[in-house]
Parts: structure tokens; C-alpha cells; sequence
């Protein structure tokens, strides 16, 4: 072959129609979006207004309501979030053994693991608590099985993923100087993926104290259950005090985690 | 010396015992100062069983789908003009946090600006865009853009914090003004993430529109709470199968565009 006729091409010509029709497609569903929307005009005229009055509503905020009922509630929302969270891990560590494709070598197994994640992750925290409100009644207990069920897909694959990911080396030399299967675990795998485990744990329980805020408008305990009631009475300070306060919950989580997260990987 | 103290083959690593003592001890505390026990779970149970006989079978009648129909299609409008604009508008906002492309004062005060749109929950967010611009599809559009702002730009930033610095010096070298840079050196480097990101989002995206109609942000989520509401659990179930196979089929097709655009 001539090397002077050669031709250096970025893509492929597959990949290049895949872009093509990334582009196209998105084109279409923008436009198709845009003029079937329903979006009532009407309502748009007086959004400035509305927003203004939200804000002259909201401030001064109504402090004497954070003792008598927002802080009992923040503590129960740290508590299904963390509890939540744990109960999440405790139920997805050994899933993900049975997902990792290194550790189980049954195909039937690791499809079994990976099914539960993805059904876990498909339902949002929301409609777990919806299932478990009506199963458990409202409170904290629906609000910490719909973290737990909604993290379990979430830190199980992350988690067998970083399994995947674990040399060989030393589980061979374990295996060569006759270590039982249950000494490959903990002396094998979990040193090497244990920094791993602990960032994903840490990211779930940060992304769980956000979430645990909002179960509380389905009746599934903590600070949206107050956050409901203020909603409803159109208390529009007590909102305000609300959002502030989880505001300032999810600013200290995040400056928790990545302290901690600095210190251990 | 009589025996021979044998080493042990593995130091113990106090730091993560004493953190799963730790656990351990909490999630004790915090089941009982949440009232969670055994009976409880049980009774649960019990109504577990009368709950799930009164959601079979899901309800498949023809008002309730045309319902159904409608509010699925509102929800994947909602999702689609909230990534549109949403990602239109993170590209100059990442742009702006990233370091080592904008000035101190500038980056410092993007990332303040990211960090308040990452604070709250879309469900939260929507509640406030209700209030302001009322009930519809349009509260939900708005709550989604401000989470996909939060989230895009925030990793743009650091995919562009991470580039290679030695493109954007040669650009430089060769007289380029600023957008030059952009064009030639900056986006070359960062777009296929910057993809990868913003399908990443349109997959969560489609898992949030689906919710924001609990507190009137339009789409699927106001159907499926008012007949849980009024329990009819046969028409939940209905909802809930189309919302996860609609997930599920959302988050094979953003991973094998995710993998077409590496």
C-alpha cells in the first residue's frame, strides 16, 4: 500500500454515524419537546412578582420554630441517612462478592447480584419510601429501608467493580501457602479494596443525607415531614428556616466527608 | 525463652476496627432511639402481604393508560429540555470554575454559585419553582436545570482542571486570543467527557422528572401520587412498571452512548 495515499481519519465510519445520530436525535427530541410542552403563558407573567413575594415571605425566618420542631427532626433525618446507609452496606458487601466476576465464577450467581443492584438503583428513593410508607406506616423505619433499599444497587456495584479491579498477586500467594477461601476475603481482597469501600460509602452517605430530606413529603420521617407540614400551612418563614438549615447540613456533610476522604485514599 | 512468640503474619489495623466498633455501636444506638423494632417489622409484613394483593393485577384500563401516557410523555419533555439548557448553560459556568483557565476571583465565585445549586435536593428545588412560576411542567424543568448545572459543571471543571496543559501553551505560543485557545486547545481535550457527563445526567435526569410531579412539578410523578393517595395501589403498580423499565432502558442506552463518545 501506498503510505502517501493513506488516509488518518479520527473515527471510524461507525463511530461516525453513531455521533451523527446522537446529534440528530437529540435535535429532534429538543424540538419535538419544545412544541408539544404544555406550559401554561399565564403563569409566567407574574413569576417575578411570585418570587419576590417567596423571598419577602420567607425572611425574617421564624427561629422559634427550629427548638420546637426542626431539630428533633434533623437529628431523626442524620439518623436514617447514617443507619440507612449502614444497613445498605451490611446488605450489598456480600452481593458484591457474589457479583465479582473474580471471586464467584458462577455466571448465574453474578447475574443474580447484578440484577438486584439494577432493580435497587431503577427505583428512586421517593417511590421506595411510597412502597414502604404503605407498608410500615409513616415514620423513620420506612425512611431508613428506602435508603438502604435505594443505596444497596449503588454502593453493591461500585463496590464489585473495585472487587474486579483486585490483583491477583497476593490472592495466588495466599492460595499457594494453603490459606482457606475465607482468608483470601479478608486477607486478600479487602486490603487492597478497602480505601474503595470506604469512598464509596462515604459518597452514598453524603448523597443519603440529601435525599433523606426530601423522604419526610412522603411521610417517611425526618426533616420533610416539618418541611410538609410548613409547605401546607404556607408558613413560608418556617420553609425558609427548613431549607437553610438543610442547607447548612449538606455544606458540613460534604466538608466531612471530603476531610475524611483526604485521610484514608 | 521457652516458646517461641510467633509473629503474627498481619499487623492489626486498630484504625478500621475501632471505625466498625464504632458502626457497630451507632447503628445500635440509632435503632433504638428510632424506635425501630422487631414487632414493627413484623405487623409491616403483615400489611406488606394485604398491600401487594390490592397492587395485582396492575390496573391496564384504557383511561388510566391514556393518563398514564400522558404524564410518562410530559416527564421525558421535562427531561429533555432540562439537559438542553441545562448543559448549555454548565458549559461557560465549568468553564468559568475551572482554575486554571479563569481568574481567582472568578473561579472562587462559580464554584460558591455550583455548590448552592448542588446543595438541594430537585424535589426541594422544585417546591420553590412551583411557588414562583406555578404548578407544571415548567417548575420541573426549571428544579432539573439547576441540578444538572450543579452536577455538570461541576465535573467539567475538573475534567478541564485536568487537561493537558502543553496543547494550550503551544495555541498560546502561536499568538492565539483566549477563544482560540478554547476552540483549538480546550474543547479537543474535554469534549467527549463533557458528553459522557451530560448523558450521564440525561439518565438521571429521567429518574428525577419522574418525581418532581409529587409536589407539582409536572410529569408522571403527580398521576402516581394521587392514586397512592387514594389507594389505588392497581394503578401505582401500572406506573411504577412503565417508570423502571423506562430507567432501565434509559441507563443501557446513556452507557452505550457513554462508551460510543470514550
Amino acid at each position: 500500500m501506498n503510505a502517501a495515499a493513506r488516509e488518518w481519519t479520527r473515527f471510524t465510519p461507525g463511530e461516525r454515524i453513531a455521533r451523527a445520530m446522537l446529534y440528530i436525535v437529540t435535535a429532534i427530541a429538543v424540538v419535538w419537546s419544545i412544541r408539544t410542552i404544555d406550559i401554561i403563558p399565564e403563569f409566567l407573567y407574574d413569576a417575578p412578582e411570585q418570587t419576590a413575594d417567596l423571598f419577602r415571605r420567607m425572611w425574617p425566618f421564624d427561629w422559634a420554630f427550629y427548638p420546637k420542631a426542626v431539630h428533633s427532626a434533623l437529628i431523626e433525618t442524620f439518623h436514617i441517612a447514617t443507619l440507612g446507609t449502614i444497613l445498605a452496606i451490611v446488605l450489598a458487601l456480600p452481593l458484591s462478592f457474589l457479583a465479582a466476576r473474580n471471586f464467584t465464577s458462577n455466571p448465574i450467581l453474578n447475574l443474580i447480584a447484578q440484577f438486584i443492584f439494577v432493580s435497587s438503583r431503577s427505583v428512586n428513593s421517593l417511590i421506595w419510601a411510597l412502597l414502604f410508607v404503605a407498608i410500615f406506616g409513616p415514620g423513620a423505619l420506612s425512611g431508613v429501608l428506602s435508603i438502604a433499599f435505594r443505596s444497596i444497587g449503588f454502593v453493591g456495584k461500585l463496590f464489585g467493580e473495585a472487587l474486579e479491579e483486585a490483583q491477583q498477586g497476593p490472592i495466588e500467594a495466599l492460595t499457594a501457602a494453603g490459606a482457606p477461601r475465607s482468608m483470601l476475603l479478608v486477607k486478600g481482597y479487602w486490603p487492597q479494596v478497602e480505601p474503595a469501600f470506604w469512598s464509596v460509602a462515604l459518597l452514598r452517605w453524603d448523597i443519603n443525607i440529601r435525599e433523606s430530606a426530601v423522604l419526610g413529603l412522603v411521610g417517611a420521617g425526618g426533616i420533610g415531614v416539618a418541611l410538609d407540614a410548613a409547605l401546607n400551612n404556607l408558613y413560608w418563614d418556617q420553609v425558609g428556616l427548613i431549607l437553610a438549615v438543610i442547607f447548612c447540613v449538606v455544606v458540613v456533610t460534604e466538608i466531612v466527608t471530603s476531610t475524611i476522604r483526604s485521610r484514608i485514599i | 525463652m521457652s516458646a517461641h512468640a510467633r509473629p503474627a503474619a498481619f499487623p492489626t489495623n486498630w484504625t478500621s476496627r475501632i471505625a466498625w466498633i464504632g458502626l457497630a455501636l451507632y447503628a445500635v444506638y440509632a435503632t433504638s432511639i428510632l424506635e425501630l423494632t422487631f414487632a414493627r417489622f413484623v405487623t409491616g409484613l403483615d400489611n406488606g402481604g394485604k398491600f401487594l394483593a390490592r397492587m395485582f393485577p396492575p390496573n391496564m384500563q384504557a383511561d388510566k393508560l391514556e393518563l398514564i401516557t400522558s404524564g410518562i410523555m410530559e416527564s421525558l419533555q421535562i427531561a429533555v429540555l432540562a439537559t438542553f439548557f441545562g448543559i448549555l448553560l454548565s458549559l461557560p459556568l465549568g468553564l468559568m470554575a475551572a482554575r486554571n483557565l479563569s481568574p481567582g476571583w472568578l473561579a472562587w465565585s462559580s464554584r460558591g454559585l455550583i455548590a448552592v445549586l448542588r446543595s438541594f435536593h430537585p424535589v426541594i428545588v422544585s417546591i420553590l419553582f412551583v411557588k414562583a412560576v406555578g404548578f407544571g411542567a415548567l417548575a420541573g424543568i426549571l428544579a432539573l436545570i439547576v441540578s444538572t448545572m450543579g452536577f455538570v459543571s461541576k465535573l467539567f471543571a475538573e475534567v478541564v482542571e485536568e487537561m493537558n496543559p502543553k496543547q494550550v501553551e503551544a495555541v498560546r505560543a502561536t499568538g492565539a486570543n483566549f477563544w482560540n485557545v478554547l476552540a483549538m486547545a480546550v474543547f479537543p481535550q474535554v469534549m467527549a467527557r463533557f458528553i459522557g457527563l451530560s448523558v450521564y445526567q440525561f439518565d438521571s435526569n429521567i429518574r428525577n422528572s419522574t418525581m418532581v410531579g409529587i409536589v407539582g412539578g409536572g410529569g408522571i410523578g403527580a398521576p402516581l401520587f394521587t392514586a397512592y393517595q387514594r389507594f389505588d395501589y392497581d394503578v401505582v403498580l401500572t406506573i411504577l412498571i412503565i417508570i423502571i423499565a423506562i430507567i432501565m432502558v434509559a441507563e443501557l442506552v446513556s452507557g452505550r452512548i457513554r462508551r460510543v463518545f470514550q
